[in-house]
């Protein structure tokens, strides 16, 4: 008997990344993957979804860089002088998420290109009982 | 698609708003009163309040914004309509564009005969960092959030993909804005009433007045191409492609079209209405346009048993300059991938062939979001009866439309109105 699975919500998704894993919820009937997890499947109605670990692998479809940033990556140190990229990346495996982009030059935005090469990172926030791993997408070269 | 008709015939016979601005010294329900009782005075043949039946109000997030939850009694009071039902809707941006379609279902259901429509949103009693906070929440605050995104941040992701898609320059973004500007300034309710080249004449003559160099620019495109002058957002997105923070109210009287010359010379029939709804901007196939708003526009057309050509004037959410420009393109008024040069060609200039946003739009109007949707209907009803003083447009407006956007397009919904 295999263990039941965790529920396949966002407290499940954020403690996988806080394992340094990108999880999505696969339809066990038709094999779409959901990221993030869904309990139900909203092509089939079906909740038979499994947990599948994502490659990491990636490409940026849209980004932009942030000079007036939300309160949490403002407390994270980026301002006006240090704005921060963030984007929506293409899995290789098809679904579509948001997330920060590293390894870019965010101020100097015109050297960013869509269509990049990116892959998972893990980067870990705040101390103690507040430390969580926040999911970002590096640049490779 | 099934054609759908309303059940009944919809007008609307009363539009007013407040001043759109800051307004320290004024809650929310002073400005409402101010709305309702422009839109009274809108109504030709005078409005006794007491065939007011209902109350639907749009209101985005007056929690975060003033700690008021429960709007929509407080306005019936206010208006002397209690114990009338009153009603709050609540799609982002789009509250009161949603406010209005679920008053002309009131309608058109038989239910009620006369319904008052407001939108209401007080915007600026809270520092810059909590309101981009507050509207966030009306994307993902899961999942996109956390990422980063603000929403300056997703319209600026939506215009990387659509100039990386068309090989549009951020030029055609800057003159979105210029022309709201020039349309803003003709409308005494604008929150900014200046032009772009008004503002950069004041900025060089403050620098001379302080025996500072002056500033170089060569023309308006030069000014907002500065940093300082204009600093970036979120990159393409710069300060002058932001709708800005502003409180403000609208109002709306609609009644069935058979009452419709009980109550107005002039009244503007309703006779489309669209709304669609979709998921999280990642989640979506296309980023160069809203589906919803396709979608929503469709249904609004169908019904209406028009096509964009026959549009005469439109006021769009251009909520961000790129989002006007996606706007044109998801309305049918101009092909994917040319909106951005139909802007830059002036084609939707105030005397230009497609005017769109002759009020100023959210840019130079304001944007108090749960009062925009109904307040565009508000620079329809003075175009379509040419009350709208030194902006009105040259041609007959027999045809005008509305497109109003929840979050990045989660919520769209057009409603299209005719002068009889």
């Amino acid at each position: 008997m295999s263990e039941e699975p965790r529920p396949f919500t966002a407290t499940s998704f954020r403690a996988y990344l806080n394992e340094n894993r990108l999880m999505g919820a696969r339809c066990v009937e038709t094999g779409e993957i959901f990221v993030p997890p869904r309990p139900m499947c909203p092509r089939t109605y079906s909740t038979n979804m499994e947990w599948v670990e994502l490659s990491g692998r990636g490409t940026l479809v849209a980004f932009t860089a942030v000079y007036i940033g939300t309160s949490a990556m403002v407390e994270a140190g980026y301002d006006r002088a240090t704005p921060y990229c963030t984007g929506i990346v293409e899995l290789a495996e098809g679904p579509r998420f948001s997330a920060q982009i590293i390894g870019v030059d965010a101020r100097r935005p015109e050297t960013i290109a869509i269509g990049s090469a990116l892959r998972a990172d893990f980067i870990a926030r705040g101390e103690g009982a507040a430390r969580h791993v926040q999911l970002a997408f590096r640049a490779t070269a | 698609m099934t054609t759908r008709k309303l059940g009944r015939g919809v007008a609307v016979v009363g539009a007013g708003m407040s001043r759109f601005g800051t307004f320290k010294d004024h809650d929310t329900r002073d400005l409402f009163v101010e709305a309702f009782r422009e839109m009274r005075a809108s109504v030709d043949k005078g409005l006794d309040p007491g065939a007011i039946e209902a109350l639907f109000i749009g209101n985005y997030s007056s929690e975060l914004f003033e700690g008021q939850g429960h709007t929509a009694p407080i306005m019936a009071d206010w208006t002397g309509l209690t114990p009338r039902p009153a009603t709050r809707v609540e799609d982002a941006c789009a509250s009161s564009g949603v406010a209005l379609r679920q008053g002309i279902m009131a309608i058109a259901s038989g239910l009620h005969d006369v319904v008052l429509v407001g939108g209401i949103e007080k915007m600026s009693n809270l520092p810059i960092t909590n309101v981009t906070d507050t509207l966030a929440t009306a994307g993902d605050v899961l999942y996109e959030i956390p990422a980063g995104f603000t929403f300056p941040g997703f319209y600026a992701a939506m215009a990387t993909a659509y100039m990386h898609r068309y090989g549009a320059s951020p030029d055609a973004l800057l003159r979105v804005g210029i022309k709201n500007h020039d349309n803003g300034k003709l409308n005494p309710k604008a929150q900014f009433q200046s032009r772009i080249a008004d503002l950069m004449a004041a900025r060089m003559a403050k620098a001379l007045q302080k025996g500072l160099p002056p500033p170089g620019w060569a023309d308006e495109m030069d000014f907002l191409r500065d940093d300082a002058a204009n600093p970036m957002i979120a990159w393409p997105l710069r300060l002058f492609d932001c709708s800005p923070v502003t409180d403000g109210a609208s109002a709306l009287l609609l009644v069935s079209d058979d009452l419709a010359r009980s109550f107005s010379d002039n009244p503007i029939y309703i006779i489309g209405t669209g709304q669609a709804s979709d998921a999280a901007l990642h989640d979506r196939p296309e980023l160069t346009g809203l589906a919803a708003a396709q979608l929503a526009g469709r249904q609004a057309y169908d019904m209406a048993g028009v096509t964009p050509r026959d549009i005469k004037i439109a006021e769009v959410h251009d909520c961000f300059t790129i989002a006007e420009i996606i706007a044109t393109e998801d309305l049918g008024f101009f092909a994917p991938g040319q909106g951005h040069e139909a802007a830059e060609e002036g084609l939707t200039a105030r005397h230009g062939p497609r005017p769109v946003n002759t009020s100023g739009g959210l840019k130079s109007k304001g944007h108090p979001v749960g009062a925009s949707g109904a307040a565009q209907v508000v620079e329809v009803w003075k175009q379509m009866r040419g009350e709208a003083g030194e902006r009105q447009v040259a041609r007959d407006v027999d045809l005008a439309l509305t497109h109003n956007v929840g979050g990045t397009g989660q919520t769209c919904v057009v409603h299209i109105f005719e002068r009889r």
